[in-house]
């Protein structure tokens, strides 16, 4: 099997504080994996750690064939301030980064894959909509079509579909099913496990440590969920010194 | 009757046509860096810079007299060492940049006053708070339009990452290790700017030519691009009308000109096509 990521003994956390657990696992390359698990679990920070803002605690990740340049990451709530003055097609074009650099022009070959992007997400029509006019999930969809450009080969997702329409989330999810079909890794946080029971293989369930890990039927047990819970609620007792040994 | 109020001033009077390019200069310069000041809600940040070159300025003169090269030397490293002590604590500790920069501005400014009223006298005082446009000479001058030109080229080279850290620093800190350098480049513009205004308007009313024009135009236009021309312009157009406010009635020119700022920014506010009141009543 062809890693993408591995997890050796990984401990994340703030402050000190543990929020994933001495991790150990392996995501495969080209896999199509969601993240779920309880509120408070870990899920966000792990993601936030796979892109190397947040230092391991403790243990560490390696990264298969790819280094960090080579992921992208899409955040739970991105700091975008929309009443920036900018269009949609400057946002997504922003995608173009690794190959434009702070300084390099946009070629012509680029503005035709922008409005393929912006096309893919079904947004064609509103490249020069300010990004301060666009709903939510038109907002949610410019923020994907960025992530095609980025054309990274581990894609990070960090409730990607949460709080957006039924339309959306379905060409979004056919975004999704696009990256895994073209053989990149993707890796999403996810709290609703119906989607996940339809569209993910693969499912890791987290509560601060792990709990299962492999195709989505077997970890997504009642069993499992309970267990996953009990974890999290003796974790959220400021007193538990969650997990085996002190971090 | 026209050219008489407007352009004899300007042609009869070599100080005023210094004060006009020198005006033209900080509009130039210190604009554009108000506009990203606005657009990131760091207004007030100019305001609590200005504050903190001081006490280098007054280091300066208290070192060299009414030294353009060591007021402004001193003004810079006051600023950049502000800046980056508030950036660094802010970093390193859970206390946020503004709180930070507000507590060195703070103490800055109070060393500042300190020095200036124990060694000189009221008049310096005023000089550096409120600035001499009306008294520029030639290395001023030559200093306002190298402060300007280095601005602008330093905000074109830029652009692009000082767009994305104010739109979104998440995604530029993912793709970039610029992040931090565009940081500090642009707080080095801030301070910059501000020690070239302080030289014309004083340290108190620099701000006032970078944020005003910026905010007025905030009310015009939608697209960065036009922001900043419609600040400059502005920008320019309030440093004329200051001037001949300030020569036909004897008024001290530098709050003349930030008052025809804070004008053209009132009117703005009301008539301004994005947002602006009467928009907002007729729609």
């Amino acid at each position: 099997m062809n890693r993408a990521l591995s997890f050796h003994d990984l401990t994340l956390g703030y402050d000190r504080t543990p929020a994933v657990h001495r991790l150990d696992g392996e995501i495969a390359a080209g896999s199509l994996t969601a993240v779920v698990g309880p509120n408070g679990a870990g899920k966000s920070t792990l993601l936030k750690g796979v892109t190397g803002t947040l230092r391991p605690l403790g243990g560490r990740i390696s990264y298969g064939p790819f280094t960090r340049r080579d992921v992208a990451y899409l955040p739970q709530q991105s700091d975008i301030d929309r009443s920036f003055p900018l269009t949609v097609a400057d946002l997504v074009a922003m995608g173009l980064w690794r190959e434009t650099g702070a300084f390099g022009r946009l070629r012509g070959a680029h503005r035709m894959r922008i409005a393929e992007a912006i096309s893919a997400v079904g947004l064609t029509g509103f490249e020069a909509r300010p990004i301060g006019s666009l709903s939510g999930g038109q907002m949610q969809r410019v923020l994907f079509a960025r992530l095609l450009l980025q054309d990274a080969q581990l894609v990070l997702l960090d409730e990607p579909f949460s709080a957006i329409d039924a339309r959306t989330m379905a060409d979004l999810i056919g975004v999704v099913h696009r990256w895994h079909g073209e053989g990149r890794t993707v890796l999403a946080v996810s709290h609703d496990l119906d989607t996940v029971r339809a569209h993910f293989p693969q499912t890791l369930m987290l509560a601060r440590e792990l709990v299962a890990h492999g195709p989505t039927a077997q970890v997504l047990t009642a069993e499992n969920r309970f267990r996953a819970r009990q974890m999290c609620e003796a974790c959220a007792d400021p007193l538990h010194t969650c997990g085996r040994r002190a971090a | 009757m026209i050219w008489e109020a407007i352009g004899q001033p300007f042609a009869d009077f070599g100080f005023m046509r210094r004060a006009l390019l020198g005006c033209i200069a900080v509009s130039v310069g210190a604009t554009p860096v108000g506009v990203f000041l606005m657009l990131r809600r760091m207004s007030l940040t100019g305001d609590a810079m200005a504050c903190a070159i001081l006490p280098g300025a007054a280091v300066g003169y208290l070192v060299a007299g009414l030294s353009l090269g060591a007021m402004t030397v001193g003004g810079l490293i006051a600023g950049m060492a502000v800046a980056l002590l508030a950036g660094f604590v802010s970093r390193v500790t859970a206390l946020r940049e503004d709180a930070s920069l507000a507590a060195f501005y703070l103490i800055s400014l109070a060393v500042g006053v300190l020095i200036v009223s124990v060694r000189g006298s009221n008049v310096d005082l005023m000089h550096v708070l409120f600035g001499t446009v009306l008294a520029l000479d030639d290395d001023t001058l030559v200093l306002l339009c190298s402060i300007a030109s280095l601005s602008a080229l330093t905000l074109a080279v830029l652009f692009r990452p000082l767009v994305l850290e104010c739109a979104d620093p998440q995604f530029l800190r993912s793709v970039s290790g610029l992040s931090a350098a565009t940081h500090f480049t642009f707080l080095a513009l801030v301070v910059l700017n501000l020690v070239g205004g302080f030289h014309a308007l004083g340290t108190l009313m620099a701000v006032g030519i970078m944020i005003l024009p910026a905010a007025a135009a905030r009310f015009w236009a939608a697209s960065i691009g036009a922001l900043i021309s419609v600040a400059i312009a502005v920008a320019v157009l309030s440093s004329v009308s200051g001037l001949l406010l300030s020569y036909h009635f004897s008024l001290p020119s530098g709050p003349a000109i930030i008052l025809m700022a804070g004008a053209a920014y009132g009117m703005s506010l009301v008539l301004g096509p994005v947002g602006g009141l009467a928009v907002r009543a007729s729609a």
